[in-house]
């Protein structure tokens, strides 16, 4: 049947096809070809430049010089840049602990809410997130803003006399950037509490154990797997955010994100902002290897 | 887990958060019709800043550009992205570790170290900033989106209905074409909606990428929140919200019926 499409003037072509269509191997191979060529010129080749770039020096108009110079590390922890690197390791942690005690008694709620209902809540918390990240966080500025929503409120209950002057401070970006990351911890949680047999809290009741301790010795165990995913998922982009403490922060509030975009719009020091990016990326990989080892994961991270 | 009722203080903390989430965006809303410039108290009803909207060139300008740049990126991604899937789920073929870490590396790294790369890759190669290299990086940040996606559903892919399609005489072509893609359709859709989703959303990569004239629609709503700040973004946003909530809603119900 083959032989019958082959005319005589293409046969390099004929070989080519019937290679794709006899070996399974040729076939894999043509396929991923697509994805790991545009991946390798558009993701690692600009990597690979940024790190090159990392151990250059910049001239006197902001150009890079081909001269080996490690000082753009060294710089990064001098007391100034350290301690912004120390904050935004602050801001990343904690926006993630957070996340994850608000998030968590959501996650529960979700999972044992009826079948029925179940797609819809959950529809309901991602709605939101499908909206535009910056219109999100303008909402926010418009809470916060002194004299706004949230201080008129407030005095209005009698809960405060004077405006609480929370716009531009860092706990407006951390208010910001919990709001951002909430859905990604509370989703990977409800997989993996979603997916706890009853049996199991059942057996350990038989056994005497109530239901607190079951939670404790049951349930939160069980659910690590989606702790782990939710924290990755948080943790990674908040490290390197730069647009909430932009909006929300005001100047005030400087992250390793923030130094890393001047280095490469306003202060033109490209090598120093490589070295920035490389601890930055390199921070965040050891993170992720150290949680990625230490539990088995995948499915929390596909919802 | 169990169906069992959970308790009301369980109820109440969710109905708080909820409330959290949607605070926000009525706020928003709310506001878009006020008459108060300053976005901070209410005034009065008005639909001034619509009209102001309507009247404001870069805006439409910036949201031809976003169409642009989200459907040819949607549509390259989503081609790349399901052949990647397909291959990975299905063969067996050298440094195939290596693909899939390759896959892995836009995800784990943080925006901003991504944007700044191919930043600095465009400049170095000497490739003018504009609306083709925002569509180059949205493409390499969808890709692997589209393949976790389809990868996931092709998941539970029985391969038999394949072999009992060649057995009755399909070549790999019209097997391809007649059963496979039919079959992993609605992951390559959910795949695609996600790419589109997120090219729509960008801020980061593209505000790294962009050059003089190809302003996207978050780059403008940024650049208004920072030296604007009037209630013409609410107004902007509510449109922006009421369409995105239109399409989901739309694709909720269809994907219910379906079901």
């Amino acid at each position: 049947m083959i032989s019958e499409e082959v005319s005589g003037n293409n046969k390099r072509k004929f070989s080519l096809s019937r290679l794709l269509r006899e070996n399974p191997i040729a076939q894999g191979l043509f396929l991923i070809s697509p994805a790991n060529i545009y991946l390798f010129i558009f993701i690692v080749l600009p990597l690979l430049l940024v790190a090159g770039l990392s151990f250059l020096s910049r001239g006197t108009y902001g150009q890079v010089e081909f001269r080996f110079d490690i000082t753009n590390y060294t710089r990064l922890f001098d007391p100034l840049y350290g301690k912004i690197l120390l904050f935004s390791l602050g801001v990343g942690l904690g926006t993630t602990v957070i996340c994850l005690v608000v998030g968590y008694p959501l996650a529960y709620f979700l999972a044992h809410a009826p079948t029925k209902q179940r797609s819809l809540l959950l529809f309901l918390i991602l709605l939101p997130f499908w909206t535009n990240f910056i219109i999100r966080i303008f909402a926010w500025m418009i809470i916060l803003r002194s004299g706004g929503v949230l201080d008129s409120l407030l005095q209005w209950l009698h809960i405060t006399q004077a405006p609480l002057n929370l716009l531009y401070s860092p706990t407006a970006v951390m208010i910001g950037m919990v709001y951002e990351y909430l859905p990604f911890v509370v989703l990977p949680l409800y997989t993996s509490l979603e997916k706890i047999e009853n049996s199991l809290l059942e057996a350990a009741s038989d056994l005497g154990a109530p239901p607190w301790k079951a939670f404790l010795r049951v349930t939160l165990p069980l659910s690590v797997p989606g702790m782990i995913a939710g924290t990755i998922l948080t943790f990674i982009p908040s490290m390197g955010m730069f647009v909430v403490p932009d909006i929300l922060g005001g100047a005030k509030t400087i992250l390793i994100g923030n130094v890393i975009r001047n280095q490469f719009l306003t202060a033109r020091d490209w090598p120093f902002g490589s070295a920035a990016s490389m601890i930055l990326m390199l921070l965040t990989m050891i993170f992720t290897l150290y949680y990625t080892r230490k539990a088995g994961f995948g499915e929390e991270l596909l919802v | 887990m169990s169906e069992k009722k959970s308790s009301i203080w369980l109820r109440i903390y969710s109905v708080l958060v909820y409330g959290f989430i949607y605070a926000p965006i009525l706020i928003l809303i709310v506001f878009s019709f006020n008459t108060q410039k300053l976005n901070i108290r209410w005034e009065g009803f008005t639909f001034h800043w619509y009209e102001v909207l309507f009247k404001d060139g870069q805006v439409l300008l910036a949201t031809r550009n976003t169409v642009i740049i989200a459907i040819i990126s949607t549509v390259v991604a989503t081609f790349i992205g399901t052949m990647a899937a397909l291959a990975m789920q299905r063969y067996r073929f050298p440094f195939y570790n290596t693909s899939e870490t390759l896959m892995y590396i836009p995800i784990v790294i943080p925006e901003v170290v991504m944007g700044i790369s191919l930043l600095v890759f465009f400049v170095m190669i000497k490739f003018t900033l504009g609306i083709t290299t925002i569509i180059l990086s949205h493409i390499a940040f969808n890709v692997p989106f589209v393949t976790l996606v389809v990868r996931a559903r092709l998941h539970g892919y029985d391969k038999a209905i394949d072999e009992a399609s060649m057995d009755l005489g399909a070549n790999e072509i019209t097997t391809f074409r007649r059963v496979t893609l039919p079959t992993i359709m609605p992951g390559v859709l959910s795949g695609a909606m996600l790419a589109l989703t997120l090219s729509l959303d960008d801020y980061v990569i593209t505000y790294f990428t962009a050059g003089p004239g190809s302003t996207t629609l978050p780059l403008r709503v940024y650049s208004m929140v920072r030296f604007i700040v009037t209630p013409e973004i609410n107004a902007l946003s509510t449109i922006w919200v009421a369409i995105i909530f239109i399409i989901l809603v739309i694709g909720q119900v269809a994907q219910s019926k379906r079901a």
